[in-house]
């Protein structure tokens, strides 16, 4: 009964605003899906095919309603080099592989491995999508006539004015339809989505890749399919992740990981290249008035309608109307406001965010800069972490014992500084070392004892350890904090 | 069956009245049977009212499909804001209700009342609860029901059958009770509300008929004649009725002929798919008889 009301309300829960949300996010996506299929380097059927299917699909399986999901372009740059080297068909048994490894991710519940990617990486992470994003659509503007320069900076004037008229058409629609016209009508001699490749004439239909079913494709496809489920999942679980603050309701993010993969599944099997969520058109759905799955639908099954029925026109749509809404996605999808941050954000912060922007554009690779800006956070985090050991001492017996106090946290990063803070010159018959308020995390740390103790031996002082079996509790990995309540109060107050 | 049994005893047993103020035009009738059972049974009571929040639901839409600079932050500003806003209307809404209610049950039934203002769904919140309640108590039709004639509200049915706990779901207008008719089909569960209402302050002192809907039979007689004696027993007047025909238009003719005030009855069946098809019976009478109805699990 629950689960039916769930259900209902997942799907009829706002009708109204999910199918008019869904048509306005279908139109954003036609230009999109176009853009990236050109990105990748395959004719813009793959991406409006991947696009119609993935929404469509992911309407049923996601685990977030009202997120949006399609070709997007952080997997189409991926692809870039498969496509090349190799073609469509071992992309389409890439997407598939991609599909399998995003089941396998999410019955293995590694959503939750999400929350070892900070702020500052997530941060990173949309702004270096952005200026890719940006960085694709610059072949388009460079050695062109003057005519594309105008037409986009028209697109863009359209786009970014046209909402102080009415909110009732999409602006990005409406540039597009009059940038379209002009070109026709002033006969302009500039590239049009047809010179780009072949476009959708008919529904989709299933089909197997066309490769050969053995371990050489597999050592082929393999790496560039892991980078793309990683990649796909990263951008739907952080797109999840805005969809669930901007309407403040919850999401499953197993369920959408395996919904991804189903998506992606059927993607490959249609001809269709992988994709995941967008940021920018779940805003845009969620602006819209975009909240339960309907829209996703209506999104997926609106977009394939207009392309199959209106493809003699879509081919006429000057590629600077699409260059004016790539970029304006991209100006969208940025965070403005990190940059101000900058300044006062803490540094540390600052460097995983712009070391993950850097990365990522440089090698087009959105996984390697997540993965930058998860290694220096948790350097970060250590270094930190380590700088909270104190080391004390007291003289006792007229100079001829010291008794040492060790408070904080020891482990590989605060290692030296833990045997730094012993005076081995000082002639002693006798030492006494109280680890009972210090915290013993991995073997560095108990090396790092051994060494102090052995250093006192060899000059000739005697060693007493007092607390190891409190500091060193924390040496067994499952720490059992949840099964007492006062468990982390003592490990922290001990 | 054993559930059934428990929730019935509930009703004499230990535990709170709880009852669901909202904003419709029954949340006065639902103060007042709640405060009068509350003052008979000497159980202690509770107005509850939920704040559900619709985030399934959109507000606002701005179709102009455009992503300006920090689109994203600005939209999560502007539906924050909306929520916000309407958040602390609700609240401010629903404590006013429940002070009404509660000022109802001071001034008219000499009861003082605890009162519950809560985020989330009404139907959770009241199973969440059901372990220290006796008696439910709810409109026939909430805030968001059509109000087409005769519908029955949706959170009603839902909270109908989610609850395991005796449920007064009321009508429009308060009325002094004094004459009760319980449908009675010789069933264990109906049998059981015969025993419940015959050892229930509840109905001290009050007319109870007991209306058997089907062709006259010994069994039918027999059971009814074991039901009266009970009634009786416990010095509650009563008569007894065999009557054939369709029970929801037989039980509400009677209802309007002799101007019953209460109407006792067995909910909704147990099992899930049951749930779904069958109890269409007592959603009907729920919805045809303009009386409060307690309904029996």
């Amino acid at each position: 009964m629950n689960k039916l009301s769930t259900l209902r309300q997942d799907w009829l829960g706002n009708v109204r605003g999910d199918l008019l949300a869904g048509v306005v996010v279908a139109l954003a996506l036609i230009p999109e899906a176009i853009a990236f299929s050109i990105i990748a380097g395959v004719d813009p059927k793959v991406g409006l095919y991947a696009s119609f299917c993935i929404a469509v699909v992911i309407s049923f399986t996601g685990g977030r309603p009202g997120m949006i999901s399609a070709a997007t372009g952080a997997m189409a740059l991926l692809m870039i080099g498969l496509v090349k080297e190799h073609g469509l068909q071992y992309l389409l048994a890439a997407t598939l592989l991609t599909g399998v490894l995003q089941i396998i991710a999410g019955a293995l519940k590694l959503g939750s491995v999400m929350r070892f990617i900070s702020r500052s990486v997530v941060t990173g992470f949309v702004n270096a999508l952005a200026i890719l994003i940006f960085m694709a659509q610059l072949p388009e503007l460079t050695n062109v006539p003057w005519a594309v320069y105008a037409m986009t900076a028209a697109g863009l004037a359209i786009i970014y004015l046209f909402p102080r008229l009415t909110k009732v058409v999409p602006s990005p629609l409406v540039a597009i339809v009059v940038l379209t016209v002009v070109a026709i009508l002033l006969k302009l001699d500039i590239r049009t989505v047809g010179d780009m490749g072949e476009l959708p004439d008919s529904l989709p239909v299933f089909l197997l890749p066309d490769v050969p079913l053995n371990l050489e494709t597999l050592r082929i496809i393999l790496p560039v399919s892991a980078t793309l489920a990683v990649v796909g999942l990263l951008e739907s679980l952080l797109t999840a992740k805005i969809v669930d603050d901007l309407t403040d309701t919850p999401s499953d993010k197993n369920r959408e990981a395996m919904g991804q993969g189903v998506a992606n599944i059927a993607s490959g099997f249609i001809g269709g290249m992988a994709g995941c969520a967008m940021i920018g058109q779940s805003v845009i759905n969620v602006k819209s008035g975009g909240r339960g799955r309907l829209s996703a639908l209506t999104a997926g099954v609106v977009l394939l309608m207009l392309v199959v029925f209106a493809g003699p026109w879509v081919k006429q749509i000057p590629m600077a109307a699409l260059v004016a809404v790539m970029i304006m996605v991209s100006i969208g999808t940025f965070s403005w406001g990190s940059l101000a941050a900058l300044k006062t954000n803490p540094k540390t912060s600052s460097v995983v965010m712009v070391a993950t922007v850097v990365v990522t554009v440089f090698t087009h690779d959105l996984a390697k800069g997540v993965l930058t800006g998860v290694l220096l956070s948790g350097l970060f985090f250590a270094r930190k972490v380590g700088q909270v050991l104190h080391v004390g001492s007291t003289s006792h017996e007229d100079g001829r014992a010291r008794h040492y106090t060790v408070t904080g946290q020891v482990f590989f990063a605060s290692a030296d500084q833990f045997i730094a803070g012993f005076d081995f010159r000082e002639a002693l018959e006798r030492v006494r070392i109280d680890v009972g308020r210090a915290h013993f995390w991995d073997l560095s740390a108990v090396g790092a004892l051994d060494t102090v103790v052995v250093k006192f031996r060899r000059e000739g002082t005697e060693v007493e350890i007092l607390g190891m079996n409190e500091a060193s509790a924390t040496l067994v990995d499952r720490l059992g904090v949840h099964d007492k309540p006062d468990a982390v109060e003592r490990l922290m107050g001990h | 069956m054993s559930e059934q049994l428990i929730g019935q005893a509930h009703l004499n047993i230990g535990g709170k009245v709880l009852a669901a103020i909202d904003p419709s035009v029954y949340s006065e009738s639902v103060a007042h049977y709640a405060a009068w059972a509350a003052h008979r049974l000497a159980a202690p009571l509770e107005y509850l009212h939920v704040l559900d929040r619709h985030p399934e639901h959109a507000e606002s839409k701005d179709l102009s499909g455009s992503l300006a600079l920090g689109a994203q932050d600005a939209l999560m500003k502007e539906l924050a804001s909306l929520d916000e806003s309407k958040s602390k209307l609700g609240q401010e809404r629903g404590r006013l209700l429940l002070k009404h209610a509660q000022a109802i049950a001071q001034a008219f039934h000499g009861v003082e009342a605890e009162t519950k203002l809560r985020h989330g769904a009404l139907v959770d919140e009241l199973t969440q609860q059901e372990a220290d309640v006796r008696l439910f108590v709810l409109g026939k039709r909430g805030e968001h029901a059509d109000f087409a004639k005769g519908h029955l509200g949706g959170q009603v049915e839902r909270a109908v059958r989610a609850v395991h706990r005796p449920l007064l779901v009321v009508s429009r207008a308060y009325t002094e009770v004094s004459k009760i008719l319980v449908a009675f089909d010789g069933s264990p569960t109906t049998r059981k509300g015969i025993e419940m209402i015959a050892g229930s302050p509840l109905f001290r002192g009050m007319h109870v008929d007991v209306l058997t809907v089907g062709k006259e039979s010994d069994a039918a007689s027999q059971g009814l004649e074991w039901a009266l004696s009970t009634l009786t027993h416990a010095g509650l007047g009563s008569r007894g009725l065999v009557v054939a025909g369709d029970p929801e238009e037989v039980i509400s003719r009677r209802v309007n002929e002799e101007s019953v005030d209460l109407l006792v009855m067995g909910a909704y069946g147990h099992s899930r798919i049951r749930q779904l098809i069958v109890g269409s019976t007592t959603t009907s009478v729920l919805r045809t008889c303009r009386i409060p109805v307690l309904l029996l699990r």
